[in-house]
């Protein structure tokens, strides 16, 4: 069954093909079920994939040559393992999920950018399954850069609006200076080591001097960091939420952004021999994680609430990696995955309700309108909050507990931000779903719950939002239960011979779970509180006013990178290139033009002059015959 | 007599022609200067034919070779006054034209 791996991105491929090219002609109707279609296909497949995977399972599938220079062969190759198989699952089951959603949330749109809107996603779909089904780097890298562009593409999808052109570009920069680094690294691999794919990389990675693979990974860990949206390239990810409200479901949870994390998690070996790497991953991770929670906490805009969640939460997988608890990352990625894209979903579905009102201080009240969305939210904000027993809790604490294994400090700032977690979580589900209606007359008219094709996803999502977490239970609950741990071993495997893994004491584990599940508890109750009866807009100041405004960070890559760039390319537009380049270009037409009006003279139609001319001509070349045959020969040779 | 004197008396000859052909605006005189540096070709091409000749004979009593020369001379003559006839019937028609015969005044056939 692993064979027909290739068919899992083939079904994404046609179908953007096929709405693509004929998305002029084909009707909405048909674009919805050939979008979705060929997304359902691909889950059936990685179903299958999946479960040969589970009972050993595996291959890696060769499809053809990419690249055959010299020594060096690139093969076009799909690597089915646990963990891609597990990726599998989570892009193309809630990819299916997002795609049905978007055929009755797009419905407004004319059916040709319907075909646009469907034949992007099917490409983003089918980038990621490319990243994650490679087994090289270059392949990888294929993917890598396609879900880049899809991104631009996607975010970009109103183009019309040049703030979303703006976003879309800033998302496409951000992730190009990570890809540089991505690049280097593949190309350091190549120049060391003579190979990309991971089987020969991973045998002979004893060969690389220690400085080689901290730089390669570090290398990486840009790559990474541009990508998955980490400290000091994430501002493209709020942003990003000027596309479709699926699309950022579709970024947030399934693609995109997690490619970092598998990427890491895929390279897992060189990370464990590259402490210093490690270190920086967590450190990076870790503060990623508080910064944007802070941020977080003082956003209106309902879309940017659940972004910088993400970014926060994609901190706490890099936390995970870098501490070694590769499986909790994993762990966290698949959990996630499931309560941000039913979040953005619900919140796409509240906004849809609210006739595009995204604004979280004008909404309120939504709890008895929106009775599906309002439940399957509230099951998403419990579950990211790490309330027991939805899958949040189990992710985070693993990471979490893996962290304070390595350094307790780790998880004291770890657990602060699962404390701000769970404040701007249920500060949004309380200002949007609870107290009183804060919008205008007319919207509270129209509030309708959104019809079946969008309800049905929420539901299925809530549903494993919630379940999720039982295949990854902690040691301490029950031995040997931690399903995932078992499935992923084998890609884990070279790495957790290299490190010996000690167990916290029972007793630790349960002070620290129990205290952090009780703080949870509280924060929650005083948000919701708090927020329950929010009705004045009070503006905000001192440092409120610096997390409402994202710690000005935007302000100072505009003053310290934007600006400066601006003026030079100022700079050379306005003094270089017209003095320089365009003077030395006019200057040579204008040098002949001159040149050719004073030699005109010389035809004065004076016959004496011209004969004059002419014996002067004749004398000199007699006068050179005599002195120097070379010239002569010269003279010769040309004529 | 040496070869080289020819040579010299032909030098002289052509460049007296050339000077004069730069310097005098008189359209017969130019035209006699051009006469001149003619036949101090025509001269130069009898002086070589006749050397020529000369040391052919030394080895072959009967040897015509280099005698075309002077063949080629009395074409150049005769293709020279014909030219002349033309040339002095220009400046004849000139002269009753213009009442002059400076050829600066053909200058003004450039327009």
């Amino acid at each position: 069954m692993s064979k027909l791996v290739y068919l899992v991105p083939l079904f994404p491929l046609l179908g953007f093909l096929v709405n693509g090219l004929f998305r002029k002609s084909l009707s909405k109707q048909l674009i919805g079920i050939i979008g979705s279609g060929a997304m359902l296909a691909s889950f059936v497949v990685s179903l299958l994939v999946f479960f040969d995977v589970k009972n050993g399972g595996g291959a890696t599938v060769h499809l053809f040559d990419f690249i055959h220079v010299g020594s060096l062969v690139i093969p076009f190759e799909f690597l089915v393992d646990p963990l891609s198989s597990l990726f599998l699952l989570i892009i193309t089951g809630i990819g299916f999920l997002i795609h049905l959603y978007s055929t009755a949330y797009m419905h407004e749109e004319e059916p040709m950018h319907f075909g646009r809107y469907f034949a992007y996603l099917n490409l983003f779909v089918f980038s990621m399954l490319l990243l994650i089904l490679g087994a090289n780097y270059v392949i990888m890298f294929i993917g890598w850069e396609g879900v880049g562009l899809c991104s631009y593409l996607l975010i970009g999808f109103w183009f019309k609006n040049n703030n979303y052109n703006a976003a879309a570009k800033k998302a496409f920069i951000m992730n190009r200076i990570g890809d540089l680094g991505f690049l280097l690294a593949v190309f350091w691999l190549i120049v060391k080591l003579g190979t990309v794919s991971y089987a020969s990389v991973f045998a002979a990675v004893s060969q690389l001097s220690a400085t080689d693979i901290t730089i390669i990974t570090t290398l990486l860990f840009v790559g990474a960091m541009g990508k998955s949206a980490q400290i000091p390239l994430y501002t493209w990810l709020p942003d990003a939420m000027a596309g479709p409200t699926p699309v950022s479901a579709l970024i947030h949870a399934a693609t995109m952004v997690t490619a970092g994390i598998y990427m890491i998690a895929r390279s897992n070996i060189l990370y464990t021999m590259a402490p210093a790497t490690q270190t920086l991953v967590a450190v990076i991770g870790l503060s990623t994680a508080i910064f944007a929670a802070t941020i977080a906490l003082k956003q209106n805009d309902i879309k940017k609430v659940l972004a910088y969640s993400t970014v926060s939460q994609l901190g706490y997988m890099f936390l995970g990696l870098g501490v070694g608890s590769y499986t909790g990352a994993v762990f966290h990625v698949m959990t996630h995955a499931f309560f941000k894209a039913l979040l953005f979903l619900g919140a796409g579905s509240v906004i849809h309700a609210m006739h595009h009102e995204q604004d979280i201080t004008k909404m309120g009240g939504l709890k008895s309108k929106l009775p599906i969305t309002h439940i399957t939210f509230l099951l998403g904000c419990l579950a990211i909050a790490g309330v027991p027993p939805f899958s949040g809790f189990f992710s985070k604490d693993e990471i979490l507990m893996a962290a304070y294994n390595t350094n307790p400090i780790f998880y004291y700032v770890g657990m602060g931000g699962a404390l701000l977690t769970a404040f701007y979580m249920f500060r949004l589900y309380s200002l949007t779903f609870l107290g009183n209606f804060r919008g205008t007359a007319h919207q509270q008219e129209h509030l309708h719950e959104s019809p079946s094709a969008m309800t049905i996803p929420l539901m299925v999502l809530a549903f494993f939002a919630v379940v999720a977490g039982f295949v990854g239970i902690p040691e301490l609950f029950a031995p040997d239960a931690h399903a995932l741990e078992h499935f992923l071993a084998p890609v884990f495997a070279g790495s957790a011979a290299l490190t010996h893994a000690h167990h916290l004491e029972a007793s630790t584990e349960w002070i620290l779970m129990g205290t952090a599940t009780v703080l949870i508890l509280i924060v929650i109750l005083y948000a919701v509180t708090k927020f329950k009866k929010y009705t004045s807009t009070e503006t905000n100041t001192g440092i409120a006013k610096v997390l409402e405004n994202k710690w000005y960070i935007d302000e100072l890559y505009d003053t310290i990178i934007v600006k400066p760039l601006f003026w030079k390319a100022n700079f050379l537009k306005n003094t270089i290139e017209k003095y320089v380049i365009d003077g030395a270009v006019n200057g040579v037409g204008k040098l002949v033009g001159y040149g050719s009006r004073q030699f005109r003279l010389v035809q004065s139609g004076q016959v004496g002059s011209y004969i004059l001319m002419m014996v002067m001509a004749v004398a000199f070349f007699i006068i050179i015959w005599f002195n120097d045959n070379t010239i002569m020969h010269f003279i010769h040779k040309i004529f | 007599m040496p070869i080289q004197y020819y040579i010299y008396l032909c030098l002289a000859l052509f460049s007296i022609g050339i000077i004069g052909v730069l310097t005098r605006r008189n359209a017969i005189i130019v035209f006699m200067c051009i006469e001149l540096m003619l036949n101090a070709v025509n001269l130069l091409l009898v002086a070589f034919s006749k050397v020529h000749n000369t040391m052919a004979l030394a080895g072959d009593k009967t040897s015509m070779a280099g005698i075309e020369a002077q063949l080629f001379v009395f074409f150049i003559m005769v293709v020279a006054a014909a030219e002349v006839s033309v040339g002095l019937a220009i400046i004849v028609m000139m002269y009753r034209n213009v009442h002059s015969v400076d050829i600066n005044f053909l200058n003004r056939l450039k327009n």
